[in-house]
């Protein structure tokens, strides 16, 4: 029968009216999946009982793909196949991408987000993403024992409107309804404020494997404000194994490595990293495919000194974030530690410094943002109690606003405004008889649209035409409380009007998302086929093994007509057992077992007798 | 008269209690829903109203409203893990049958 789950007082769901819910922290490094159970946010383990999947997928020739572990243990022998820390290519150019010259991947340049090419053909980091969240999605199905009605996926808070929308995209291939998605900090302030019921301002540190975030955050009265986001989206614990990826490389004077052994070395630099945190000095010994041995000491002053800059780079956007909120440091009541490389002495020292204070951690810095998740996920899905009413304001992360003349860019919502929000602004026509407007949606701090990102162009058409200056142009622009854009434009006189839902350029095109849910369709049936035909496989040659060892050891007893039907059915299942039609070798299989039902009820009888032969009856009765 | 807890089902409660924080016990009934006419029904209880019959074991309060008592009583809640999914079963000898799922039942 069911299993049930203890329920707050009078939300007891009716049978199959269960509405499971998850939260998806999908990291850069590793990724989690959570839900509410018994009133408990909890980690849903895999069948080996481990919390994390590693994010990394493997891509094999046939199509089919490893995810996690599996797939992680190919990282140094299959480089160019097994992709890690794909999120931080999600909407992103191959411009964008930092250290892209020691990536082992065969990048290929596509409209807009980069595309990498494996075994099974050219993925991009949404496909990749779409894998892991699949395989995150089965375990909590696995898990909870049901459909899930929806997830909540956090995104870092600096993640522009493009690496949303790949989000979300990467949610929907999965199979996922997306209810939210969430900073990443304000889902580990929900997991420690209800926890915890303080109030107060809070700072989230987030330092991750790819991207640092830092959030300033109000609670009261059970409402979480997000009062100010900054942070790096391409700083995180890989940086760090890099910076001790280099050292080896300086140290121990190798040469140009092939790519198998800088994965290698990357493992084992992360290694380091990570046994120095409870550990004074931590030795690592490689062995490299060139015979060459690296064999060297990495103690906690040397770390400190190789990343020192690291950590000055996290305590900018610090101290920025704190000033974008109009606080000083005493204004803060504690600082929250999310993500696994918030371990290191190193930034718990910096951060405590900064802020005067020790930092909180008495929640896994893996699993914060996850449980957090969880809790919104649970009451987005409408199991909401009675004293579990709290609201969440979320902030835009970046200033967005358009193009006006000269390349310059005319902010329309600023950075920081709480969401959803709609802001109105009126422009108006530049030439004597201007008709038409294009317009040009830009994200970004900067005052040149040259160095904001672009998000999306339109045109506003059929404007009558007036001397210049004497249209009224209005453009509202709408986020939504997923952080997604769409613009609007009309022009006040005719009322013409033109709107765009904002498909960044870095994102996916609607027909290309199609395409590839269509894709994934196809090969689940493929898949199905693929598999069956493989076990037929296997049993004929299971089978064909057995005739051949049978008619080795007693094909005296055989007439030659006998004999003659088992080799003609032998030929015939060896004939079709390497090609692809499983009728085919049923068939033969089926000829090859009804010509050898003879053969093997004799052979029985015939053993039967030697066993016997000489024996008295008690002898073989027990 | 009864209705009890497994050893493993009373420490989970006890577990859910004490992280919730609060609770007097746990309230077991029966709905009248689902495609087999009843469901069960597992909620914390923070309160005990004047009718509800209180049955204890293992020192966790157990609160049942007389209505659904004739339904369930002389259930035990256990405890259990079916693959990977783990939570309360009611093994209550008054079902006659279950729809496929287990999650509603006729007495």
């Amino acid at each position: 029968m069911a299993l049930l789950q203890i329920a707050e007082p009078g939300t007891f769901a009716a049978p199959h009216q269960h509405r499971l819910a998850v939260g998806i922290d999908l990291g850069t490094t590793n990724s989690l999946v959570a839900s509410v159970k018994s009133g408990m946010s909890v980690v849903l383990n895999d069948e080996q009982g481990r919390s994390l999947l590693p994010s990394i997928v493997r891509y094999l020739p046939d199509g089919t793909t490893e995810v996690g572990y599996e797939a992680g243990k190919h990282a140094a022998t299959d480089p160019k196949n097994t992709l890690v820390s794909v999120k931080r290519f999600m909407g992103r150019g191959r411009a964008d991408i930092a250290h892209i010259e020691t990536l082992p991947y065969d990048f290929v340049d596509a409209e807009g987000m980069v595309r990498i090419r494996t075994a099974a053909g050219i993925k991009s980091p949404v496909e990749v993403s779409a894998v892991i969240l699949q395989a995150l999605r089965l375990r909590a199905e696995a898990s909870l024992g049901g459909e899930l009605v929806g997830a909540v996926v956090t995104v870092p808070a600096y993640f522009d409107d493009a690496q949303r929308q790949a989000t979300k995209d990467a949610a929907r291939l999965a199979g996922l309804n997306v209810l939210r998605l969430l900073n990443e900090p304000t889902a580990a302030a929900i997991a420690y404020g209800l926890d915890n019921a303080s109030e107060g301002i809070y700072a989230v540190f987030d330092l991750g494997g790819g991207t640092f975030d830092i959030s300033i955050l109000r609670l009261s009265k059970g409402v979480f404000e997000v009062l100010a986001t900054g942070g790096d989206s391409a700083l995180g614990g890989d940086d760090f194994d890099h910076r001790v990826f280099c050292w080896l490389i300086e140290q121990a004077h190798l040469k140009p490595l092939s790519a198998g052994d800088v994965r290698l070395l990357q493992v084992k630099a992360r290694e380091a990293k990570e046994y120095l945190s409870s550990h004074g000095e931590a030795p690592v010994t490689v062995k490299l495919s060139s015979g060459e041995y690296v064999d060297l000491m990495l103690t906690t002053d040397i770390f400190t000194e190789i990343t020192r800059t690291l950590v000055q780079k996290t305590l900018i956007p610090t101290r920025k974030a704190l000033r974008d909120a109009g606080l000083a440091v005493t204004d803060v009541r504690g600082v929250v530690m999310v993500g696994g490389s918030t371990r290191m002495p190193q930034i718990q020292h910096a951060v405590a410094d900064l802020f005067k204070q020790e930092p909180l951690n008495n929640l896994d810095p893996d699993k914060v943002v996850a449980l957090g998740a969880a809790m919104q996920a649970n009451l987005l899905a409408g199991n909401r109690t009675a004293d579990e009413d709290w609201l969440l304001l979320d902030v835009v992360p970046l200033s967005l606003g358009l193009e006006t003349m000269g390349g310059l860019v005319e902010k329309v919502i600023q950075r920081n405004s709480t969401l959803p929000i709609a802001q109105t602004q009126e422009f108006t026509t530049f030439k004597d008889g201007q008709t038409a407007m294009a317009i040009h949606v830009v994200q970004g701090e900067r005052e040149l649209v040259s160095d904001c990102r672009s998000l999306a162009r339109f045109e506003l058409r059929g404007i009558p035409p007036m001397v210049a200056g004497a249209a009224r142009i209005r453009v509202t622009f709408q986020i939504d409380a997923d952080g997604l854009l769409s613009v609007t434009a009309s022009e006040q006189t005719s009322g013409c009007e033109a709107h765009i839902a904002v498909k960044p350029s870095y994102g996916l095109t609607d027909d290309e998302v199609a395409t590839m849910l269509q894709a994934g369709f196809a090969h689940a049936g493929d898949d199905a086929f693929r598999r069956a035909l493989r076990e037929a496989q296997v049993e004929a040659q299971r089978l064909l093994e057995a005739t051949h060892s049978a008619l080795e050891d007693s094909a005296e007893i055989l007439t030659p007509e006998e004999r003659e039907r088992i080799d003609r059915a032998i030929i015939r299942l060896e004939a079709v057992v390497p090609g692809d039609d499983r009728r085919a070798i049923d068939d033969a299989m089926q000829e090859l077992s009804s010509a050898t039902d003879e053969f093997a009820a004799r052979r029985m009888n015939q053993s039967v007798q030697r066993a016997l032969a000489g024996k008295k009856i008690d002898q073989v009765l027990p | 008269m009864s209705i009890s807890l497994s050893a493993p089902a009373a420490k989970h409660v006890a577990d859910f209690i004490a992280k919730r924080g609060k609770g007097l016990g746990v309230r077991l009934g029966v709905k009248t829903t689902g495609c087999s006419g009843l469901a069960y029904k597992i909620e914390f209880a923070d309160a005990a109203l004047p009718e509800d019959l209180v049955f204890e074991s293992h020192g966790i309060k157990i609160l049942v409203d007389p209505k659904s008592l004739p339904y369930i009583d002389g259930t035990e809640l256990d405890y259990t893990r079916e693959g990977m999914n783990e939570g309360f079963k009611f093994n209550n000898p008054n079902v006659k049958a279950e729809c496929g799922c287990g999650e509603s039942f006729t007495t």
